[in-house]
């Protein structure tokens, strides 16, 4: 049974688990490399910079390079982990990912901070709402976004001993810190919070937290909720998802376009395998704006209240 | 094979021409104009300067090749039989179900390919990537590229090219297929690429301008270059013509990416085996 960290939590952004972990990783590992594309100290690279200088390269703002360069890395052995914004780093460059990366299947880790609403006051420029699913439609592609802190630098770990092309989404703003440290996670596979059976939630990155909340008020409520984390969302849990379609009601919720996202992902799977019912909470097929990061949640319907609501009414 | 001579090559680039062109006439598909207009620095570089194995393709310490113009596969392709990467056979199966001949050069399907291409513009980083491996690794491998001139149209070429300026990889040796024409017609009318020695000398590479059809120049070029650990990448931009070697493909713009009926087909052959008597 997974224990949880209890509220108050610590909060901390994901893409400090990334800077932690991958600092951690050129340590132990000198095949391990970073690619930065000039934002490194935004993507928290500086410390895996500072630590291991001869694995680190920055091209400068050139992230279609950034891409190739990596590429022509990973055949000589590097574990090449090309780092920037989730918008440049699964649009600017996804091209190059296809091409380089995922077509020769090589050994190259797409790294990427700012990821969903997170990089709020910057405005919908810089919002990555649909990287998930650019990177999810493109074969030998595994798509990833850790909870929180924990969650991300066991991650980041698995993806560096993992062999093949990896999507790894961060946050820029901080969130709670649920897990403990010492919580294993394996990419591919949901991570039960709660087993319940009245209805199932499932969701990932920055919006676990909220949906972890909104099945305590639902369990107040005395309804029974089975929770799960889906971090990555390909290859998705299919065995996972087949035993939400035993309950037949599914809300997905995640910080994304709720096309080709999560929601698309477990819907997929539901299409094929159950007569199951699936509510999406997510980005509305919209794009974002200058606001707060919980206004813009709010606006796409991203909150607890939304989720409890979405939950309830499918009961 | 560096005991080759100049006479040999150039006996040898024949053959790889007729090969190539044999190719995309069984597949009735494919790019013979640049096939054509590279024949000569491929041979050179497969037939003398570059250290590779063909018994073992994936040798660690290999000189790597990467054709960032992908399409003209079936040049890369020919010196790939000749040399023994793969069998002779292959050469017939181009663009077929299950080929290691690809429509592009396909790492994971072909023995000798360092890695897949066809995206125009991308090869060149990939190529800058392994040079810097080599120079992490402190390895004496050294990387050579094939760009187009219609290809330096893309704007990642010049991304490529600063990244292996900032990162002093003299172990880059660039060659540009400068034949004028791309697929809409002649580049300087489609998107001129002005003084391309200058853009690139600009970058910072060490740039020199040949004929791209003499083997001479090419060798001596090469020679020039082999041991000059300066810090700076070269690129050598090569006059030649698209169609090389087949008076009807010759600056053509049509045979881009053309296949040869059979009438075309038999005098393509005869006109290159002259070639290769003359």
């Amino acid at each position: 049974m997974i224990v949880l960290n209890k509220a108050p939590y610590e909060q901390k952004a994901t893409r400090e688990a990334f800077g932690d972990e991958i600092a951690e990783l050129g340590k132990e590992n000198k095949d391990i490399m970073v690619v930065d594309a000039d934002i490194g100290g935004s993507c928290k690279t500086t410390k895996f910079m500072n630590t291991v200088p001869k694995q680190h390269v920055n091209v400068g703002i050139a992230e279609q390079n950034a891409a190739g360069m990596a590429a022509g890395l990973s055949t000589t052995g590097k574990i090449p982990f090309v780092s920037t914004y989730a918008v440049f780093g699964s649009l600017r460059m996804a091209e190059q990912v296809r091409q380089e990366v995922c077509y020769p299947n090589l050994n190259v880790k797409i790294a990427c901070s700012h990821g969903g609403l997170t990089p709020a006051n910057d405005g919908g420029s810089h919002q990555a709402i649909e990287d998930m699913g650019v990177y999810r439609t493109i074969p030998n592609m595994r798509v990833i976004m850790g909870a929180d802190y924990h969650a991300t630098r066991k991650l980041v770990r698995q993806a560096a001993e993992t062999y093949g092309p990896v999507y790894l989404r961060f946050t820029r703003d901080k969130v709670p810190v649920i897990y403990n440290e010492n919580e294993e996670f394996e990419i591919g596979k949901a991570k039960q919070i709660k087993n319940g059976n009245d209805v199932a939630i499932i969701a990932n990155g920055d919006t676990v937290c909220l949906a972890l909340e909104a099945a305590e008020i639902l369990e107040s409520k005395g309804v029974s909720v089975k929770l799960l984390d889906m971090h990555t969302i390909k290859p998705i849990d299919r065995e996972a998802i087949i035993e939400c379609t035993k309950i037949g009601k599914i809300v997905t919720v995640e910080d994304h376009n709720i096309l080709n996202g999560l929601g698309s992902a477990v819907s997929d799977v539901v299409a094929e395998e159950g007569n199951t019912k699936v509510r999406r909470i997510g980005v509305q097929d919209r794009f974002g704006e200058s606001a707060p990061y919980e206004k813009l949640l709010e606006i796409n319907g991203i909150t607890v209240e939304n989720i409890v609501d979405t939950a309830e009414g499918m009961i | 094979m560096s005991n080759i001579t100049v006479e040999e090559l150039k006996e040898q680039a024949i053959q790889l021409r007729q090969t190539a062109v044999t190719m995309v006439y069984h597949a009735q598909s494919g790019h013979p104009g640049g096939s054509l207009s590279a024949a000569d620095f491929v041979t050179a570089l497969y037939f003398r300067e570059m250290n590779v194995n063909p018994e073992d393709p994936e040798w660690a310490d290999r000189d790597r090749f990467v054709l960032s113009k992908g399409h003209v596969a079936p040049i890369q392709y020919a010196a790939l039989a000749h040399r023994g990467f793969v069998p002779m056979e292959t050469v017939k199966t181009l663009r077929e179900y299950k080929s290691p001949f690809q429509g592009h050069p396909d790492s994971k399907k072909c023995p000798g390919i360092d890695i897949s291409t066809g995206s125009l513009g991308q090869g060149l980083s990939c190529a800058v990537g392994m040079a810097l491996a080599g120079k992490l690794d402190e390895k004496d491998y050294r990387v050579f590229a094939v760009i187009g001139d219609g290809e330096a149209q893309e704007g990642q070429i010049w991304e490529a090219t600063q990244s292996a300026v900032k990162y002093k990889l003299d172990n880059l040796i660039v060659f540009l297929d400068d034949n004028g024409l791309q697929i809409d017609g002649p580049t300087n009318e489609i998107m001129p690429n002005l003084d391309l020695e200058k853009k690139f000398e600009a970058f910072g590479f060490t740039t020199k301008r040949i004929d791209g059809h003499s083997m001479e120049e090419i060798l001596e070029t090469l020679d020039e270059v082999k041991n000059v650990k300066d810090g700076k990448p070269k690129i050598i931009v090569c006059n030649t013509i698209k169609g090389k070697g087949v008076s009807f493909m010759e600056n053509v713009v049509g045979w881009h990416g053309k296949a040869p009926n059979e009438e075309e087909y038999d005098k393509a052959m005869e006109e290159l085996a002259r070639g290769l008597n003359a």
